[in-house]
């Protein structure tokens, strides 16, 4: 089958985020690997906000231009949202205005029929259902259970609803909608960036987390919170990024493993805690979720504008380690390296998201656990007879104790320090010595980075070089460009500082892909490779990448 | 038994010759004896500034991080590990004017943490400049014509938000600071205790001026009393009673429904959950099938 693409748009309020999500568990237990996506304005009610369901028989996870169904549930939505409808599309809305529309009246249907205009999305679902040639019975039990903890006459009230758009869309389906979708006997995870990111963050053993609230970044707080009974992580509301950054510090320096989260604006004021964690060789994990800027920018859409300031983010030089994960799935295992990383190194670690990789829910067969391993690098204090927290070591990496484990004194300092963390003004052997020590920790860090994914390098004479979330658009558009007869070629990095070594093959054109105006990475491409790159197809208007948009961009 | 030698850093002291700062580390080296705190017990945390240097010249654990930032890190330590004693050793500079809005916070947080102030009334270690603390009209290096802006009472903001215990040392007065160092650390909950430390260098007056105006509480004065505290806590100038200004009941203290309904353990003895659990909160996330 062709994939599909649903789209459901509405104003903040009106229930798009639960059709959306509804629908998209009903699919994906029918069997169909879903990718889901929103964009939605910086309110709580009005607007006008869409949520997208792309459905197929195998993981694609990458937003599609273009909308085979659009279901809009006011007036204002189908004049916003009309011009996503592809050929053959079908616009689902409430009342009719033109003759390729399936008009149903939700709410007054809610209204009339069940007797609450809130049973509304409802009947939504059970259009939906009739439009997509699936059987009620699977949203039925969806429904139920889901509200369950509501008692049967909602269950039997909703179940109704759901009945009542179905029945009333589906004589006008039978001739104009040719999708079907009968079960299928596979399964998938259907996860966030910001779900699949904290859990691998407790399966590492992260014990702390602290941050302020900043969307796109706010729900990895919220997911660990909530769970906390099960996964025993303390977390904090910190009363700023900078309290939040540093409350962090202090619990990794008396011993625990600890994270934060935020974007574009709180990085900002966070980056003096990263130079706080460089300088006192101590582990953290951060995340940043990346939203377009300067300043406030678009606080709800995504962008991938914050590479080089993440990448050099902190005064003064030390080491550190920037992951930008694909999908889902590599964010749950970078997260987990991210951790193993940081505390082998004694370096900060920022993993690079965005807010397509925090909110979209992705197909995932499977996360492989048993490929996972969290390490510690804790030293063994019964070992050492004396102890400074900053002894030379091998690498640079010296033996990092915690206060308390033993009679060992840690004294760890921001100021510039002496083996035992004393400030110190002794420049010729100290102050020297111990900015070789911290920089040596690259030698063996570079050594850890994982080169850049190829594909079909061979035969193409272009290659579409990309970083982070674009991965499944990117991929997807070297199938668009081979159905045009074009060898198009990918190269993918999610491992961006330090970059890897790495040779890329000579004789192609070089493009970067990104979501970012400037062309970010190619920047960082040139300084560090010396690649000859043509140029960047950007995109910077909040919304993702698609792989239309960049066949689009790139044919000119 | 511990002695105050066994609190002595061999670590080179930066402060100025006779500056008040080493009445105040002498005043802890006794606390410390008199708690027989050990010192890998011990956590002192700090930021930037002359005072921030004192847990250099202490045996203990430190952490001298950024200017403004030591009440996070310790909030951190403390969550980590709450059987180390951690204490915050800051200055007003460092706490009321660059890390004023963590002080605040720290006040409803309440964690079981001792915050002391060294309070010069100046920015010394970058040579003079006017501090939160600074009195109006006082000319400093930059506020060549007077400081026009009026200063903050920390000690009174703590009363008023219902800080546990709030106290005011004078670095003059050894034995008296002592006593309240070892109160402090007693407490449960957010002590603070502000320490008068007159600046020798860039100050407007001698340490003698203080002498002069510094008078202890009575003994009969009733530390329970949050009304009273707050009028004492208003008394500057000319007078300035130090002692144990306020010390109540305290609140709940930071952690506490973690500790009670998630574990009482301290998160650095936990390691990793158990691979099982991570599979069960996965599993949530496959719609289910028939």
């Amino acid at each position: 089958m062709e994939d599909i693409n649903v789209v459901i748009a509405g104003s903040a309020g009106e229930g798009v985020q639960t059709i959306g999500d509804i629908l998209a568990e009903v699919v994906s237990a029918q069997g169909y690997a879903v990718f889901s996506w929103k964009e939605y304005e910086s309110r709580i009610r009005g607007g006008q906000n869409s949520y997208s369901i792309r459905i197929g028989e195998n993981p694609k996870n990458a937003p599609l231009t273009g909308a085979d169904v659009l279901l809009c549930l006011n007036k204002g939505a189908v004049k916003k949202y009309k011009p996503l409808i592809k050929e053959g599309g079908i616009l689902v809305a409430q009342e009719a205005e033109e003759e390729e529309m399936i008009a149903v009246p939700l709410t007054d249907i809610a209204k009339e029929e069940i007797g609450d205009k809130v049973y509304a999305n409802t009947v939504a679902l059970g259009v939906l259902i009739a439009v997509l040639g699936m059987e009620l019975d699977r949203l039925k039990k969806v429904l139920e259970n889901r509200f369950s903890a509501k008692g049967d006459q909602v269950i039997q009230d909703n179940q109704a609803a759901a009945e009542k758009g179905f029945q009333r869309a589906d004589q006008d389906c039978k001739d104009r909608c040719p999708w079907t979708l009968p079960k299928r006997d596979e399964t998938f995870y259907l996860v966030s960036g910001n779900e699949a990111i904290p859990l691998a963050a407790a399966f590492s053993g992260c014990r702390f987390m602290a941050a302020y609230p900043m969307t796109p970044s706010t729900g990895i707080i919220t997911f660990l919170t909530k769970e906390q009974e099960r996964l025993g992580v303390f977390t904090e509301q910190a009363e700023d990024e900078i309290a939040a950054i540093n409350m962090v510090i202090g619990a990794s320096y008396a011993g625990v493993r600890a994270m934060t989260a935020t974007s574009g604006g709180g990085f900002a004021l966070m980056v003096e805690g990263i130079s706080l964690a460089g300088m006192t060789e101590t582990p953290i994990v951060l995340v940043l979720a990346q939203r377009p800027g300067p300043a406030t920018g678009l606080p709800t859409r995504t962008a991938q504008g914050d590479l080089l300031f993440a990448v050099n983010a902190g005064h003064g030089e030390f080491p550190k380690l920037v992951l930008a994960p694909s999908d889902a799935k590599d964010a749950f295992h970078k997260t987990i390296r991210a951790f193993n990383l940081s505390d082998k190194y004694q370096i900060p670690v920022i993993i690079l998201t965005d807010q397509l990789l925090a909110d979209a829910h992705f197909s995932i067969k499977d996360f492989d656990l048993d490929k996972a391993h969290p390490e510690t690098h804790l030293a063994d204090p019964s070992g050492i007879e004396k102890y400074g927290r900053y002894q030379e070591a091998q690498g640079g990496i010296s033996a990092r104790l915690h206060p308390g484990q033993s009679h060992h004194l840690v004294c760890v300092d921001s100021d510039e320090h002496d083996q035992k963390g004393h400030i110190t003004e002794d420049l010729a052997q100290t102050a020297k010595g111990m900015a070789e020590k911290r920089m040596a920790k690259y030698q063996g860090l570079r050594k850890e980075v994982s080169p850049p994914e190829e594909t079909g390098l061979d035969e193409a004479g272009t290659v579409l070089i990309g970083w982070g979330s674009s991965r499944g658009a990117i991929l997807e558009a070297t199938d668009l460009f081979k159905g045009e007869g074009k060898d198009v070629g990918m190269i993918h990095f999610t491992e961006l500082w330090p970059l890897p070594d790495y040779t890329f093959p000579p004789n192609k054109d070089y493009w970067t892909v990104e979501s970012n105006l400037s062309g970010q990475l190619a920047r960082l491409l040139r300084s560090e490779y010396d690649l000859k790159i043509k140029g960047t197809l950007s995109r910077y208007d909040g919304l993702p990448l698609t792989a239309e948009y960049i066949r689009r961009t790139f044919n000119g | 038994m511990a002695e105050v030698k066994d609190y002595q850093s061999d670590a080179e002291i930066q402060w100025c010759p006779g500056c008040p700062n080493f009445g105040i580390l002498q005043a802890f080296k006794k606390a410390f004896v008199e708690l027989q705190s050990p010192p890998h017990e011990l956590c002192l945390i700090s930021g930037i500034g002359q005072a921030a240097k004192l847990p250099h010249y202490l045996k203990c654990n430190l952490f001298n991080g950024l200017h403004g930032r030591a009440i996070p890190v310790a909030l951190g330590v403390h969550v980590a590990n709450p059987t180390l004693t951690t204490i915050v050793v800051t200055g007003d500079g460092d706490c009321y004017g660059e890390g004023g809005n963590h002080f605040i916070h720290a006040l409803r947080r309440n964690p079981d943490i001792t915050v002391v102030v060294h309070n010069n009334e100046i920015y010394a270690l970058t040579k003079g400049q006017a501090s939160p603390t600074t009195p109006y009209g006082e000319k400093r290096t930059l506020q060549v014509h007077g400081v026009d802006i009026t200063p903050l009472n920390m000690p009174a903001i703590a009363i008023l938000h219902g800080c546990g215990f709030v106290a005011r040392g004078f670095a003059g007065e050894g034995d008296h600071l002592k006593n309240i160092l070892v109160r402090a650390v007693k407490h449960r909950g957010l002590s603070y205790v502000d320490v008068i430390q007159p600046c020798i260098t860039w100050g407007t007056h001698p340490v003698s001026w203080y002498k002069e105006r510094v008078y202890k509480l009575a003994d009969d004065y009733d530390e329970t009393d949050q009304r009273g505290a707050l009028d004492t806590a208003l008394i500057t100038g000319e007078k300035i009673p130090i002692g144990i200004l306020y010390e109540g009941p305290s609140q709940t203290i930071f952690g506490r429904r973690f500790r009670e309904e998630v574990t009482e353990e301290a998160l650095t003895t936990l390691g990793s959950p158990d691979t099982e659990n991570i599979r069960q909160i996965l599993s949530k996330f496959r719609p289910a099938k028939d």
